[in-house]
């Protein structure tokens, strides 16, 4: 492994070395090392770039990382992962991807991630993505995120962007059975001219199925940001979606919630707040001796914590 | 030694709200601000602590002009502020608040030491963000505990017992009393509840944004209970 394969990893995975269990790390689009375990199967896909990720029955405690990681100026990247969650098992998979562009090209990661959860099963699946590299090619990151979740299962989502991608497009759809829950957490900052587009798209079909989608983001400089969410209550379901956004420079944020309740006993709830950082806030800060500048740091970084 | 030479304060199209206001605060003195509601003493200790920019006037800090001093250069130079409606955050922890509030890197304990002197059962508390889960007696207790933390020789705070229920009354009064005890420095409290007044050095009574009585408890106190208008300001206070 290289240094900067090295730092990368670090980054996206807090990986120091080769992961513990199950992996797949995936270097400018070819595999550069991999481990299956007893318990989960990962296989590459004969149709079409990408890996199957199969984790037997009743599989605990174990934990998945497949890093994604481009270096390579003027690559693109596109990628089919499938992620097969037995019956029962309770599982850690951590994603993730860095693209580190020295060049004038763009360099691109597509990850398409779909989850077919089984009963009962419970995923917490945690994705960080960032740029890096001083060159004038673009750094581009489009993850898709489909999920299905079968009866009482629980499905966890982390999803962190904090720099340097240029642009981003996120998609996440989902597909809840009965009793099935869902929770996404999203933490997104933009600055200099950057666009990042989300957009949530969540079914709740089952009875007893419930969605929650937190989206907390920092908008500098430049930046765009569009915030999308549809949730559709089809039975009986809990579904809350929550987009909190502060805006500094001359960024721009738009929330643009969609909830449809196809079904008198479905629950929805939508709260988006956008603004700047309150001036009393900043002021509490400076009492306790931080300058403007510091207290803004604080503010944001907490936020985002 | 604090020093305020003429100050004024007046919104353009209103009222003035200061009206050449002059005092001094010695060191390590207790000294409570009463008077009626809207008489002009938020703004007063707003103007201290450097939040708001006086109309005219000047300000000393032991000799030192402070009038055109930022916010953060007070705070630095040693002043602190309690916030009467205390600022909620989302994502800052109560220990990241105390921390930044002590200065420097502070151990948990160290931490959870300053909130079980407001009464925080501090293990509950310390992981806690500064937000809207709080409740307001919360959120009071630990914007007192932020300037505890500071240590620094000019502690204002502005109506602290707002929000403090009747059973922790006692415990807040123990509070600014050690306070005083451990920090050697001059501590400002604009209340109207008779029992911090009670623990004061000196009173001051600011109505319609000027100072109309400063003295000793023994002498200020009894012409203030026996006061029926300003009575009644007082039973607003306690509700």
């Amino acid at each position: 492994m290289n240094s900067l394969l090295k730092t990368m990893l670090e980054q996206v995975s807090d990986l120091h070395d080769v992961p513990i269990g199950a992996y797949n790390i995936r270097n400018n689009g070819k595999s550069e090392g991999r481990n299956s375990t007893a318990n989960i199967q990962i296989q590459s896909k004969t149709d079409k770039p990408g890996i199957d990720i199969i984790v037997k029955p009743g599989t605990k405690n174990e934990s998945v990382h497949i890093p994604a990681i481009i270096t390579e100026a003027g690559l693109h990247d596109l990628v089919y992962n499938d992620f097969y969650i037995g019956e029962n098992a309770d599982v850690v998979i951590i994603a993730g991807c860095g693209v580190h562009n020295c060049g004038d090209q763009t360099s691109m990661h597509e990850g398409i991630h779909r989850f077919f959860v089984g009963k009962n099963a419970r995923i917490r699946y945690v994705e960080k993505h960032i740029g890096e590299g001083d060159g004038s090619g673009k750094r581009i990151i489009n993850p898709q995120t489909h999920i299905e979740a079968e009866e009482d299962s629980y499905v966890e989502m982390e999803t962190v962007q904090l720099k340097g991608v240029d642009s981003t497009k996120r998609v996440s759809s989902a597909k809840l059975a009965k009793g099935a829950t869902l929770v996404i957490s999203e933490k997104i900052m933009t600055h200099g001219n950057q666009l990042a587009e989300t957009s949530f798209s969540v079914d709740l079909n089952g009875e007893g199925s419930s969605a929650n989608l937190v989206s907390r983001s920092v908008a500098k400089d430049t930046s765009k940001q569009v915030f999308r969410s549809v949730i559709n209550g089809n039975a009986s379901c809990y579904g809350h979606s929550e987009c909190d956004a502060i805006i500094m420079d001359e960024g721009v944020v738009a929330a643009i919630p969609e909830i449809t309740a196809n079904n008198v006993d479905a629950t929805l709830i939508h709260e988006a707040a956008i603004g700047k950082i309150a001036g009393e806030q900043l002021t509490k800060l400076m009492t306790l001796g931080l300058t403007e500048k510091q207290a803004e740091e604080q503010i944001v970084n907490g936020f985002l914590k | 030694m604090l020093e305020l030479k003429n100050i004024c304060f007046s919104v353009p199209g209103e009222k003035d709200i200061l009206k050449n206001i002059n005092l001094t605060i010695d060191n390590s003195k207790f000294v409570v601000i009463t008077g009626p509601n809207g008489g002009g003493k938020s703004t007063l200790a707003r103007i201290i602590a450097g939040i708001q920019k006086p109309t005219s006037g000047q300000i000393f800090l032991d000799g030192q002009d402070i009038t055109e001093l930022g916010i953060t250069e007070r705070a630095n130079a040693g002043i602190s502020f309690a916030f009467q409606q205390p600022v909620r955050f989302k994502g800052v922890t109560v220990k990241d608040l105390i921390t930044l509030a002590s200065g420097k890197e502070l151990s948990v304990s160290a931490a959870c030491d300053y909130l079980s002197e407001v009464g925080l059962c501090a293990r509950d508390y310390i992981d806690r963000e500064v937000n809207g889960s709080l409740s307001g007696g919360e959120l009071k207790r630990i914007e007192i505990a932020t300037v505890l933390a500071r240590k620094t020789k000019l502690s204002i705070f502005d109506e602290p017992e707002a929000g403090i229920d009747l059973w922790s009354f006692k415990n807040l009064i123990d509070v600014f009393e050690k306070m005083h005890q451990e920090i050697d420095g001059s501590i400002v409290i604009i209340s109207h509840q008779e029992r911090i007044l009670n623990i004061a050095d000196q009173i001051i009574v600011i109505a319609d944004g000027e100072i109309s009585k400063v003295g000793s408890k023994d002498t200020i106190l009894p012409s203030i209970l026996n006061s029926s208008t300003e009575c009644k300001y007082f039973k607003e206070g306690l509700q």
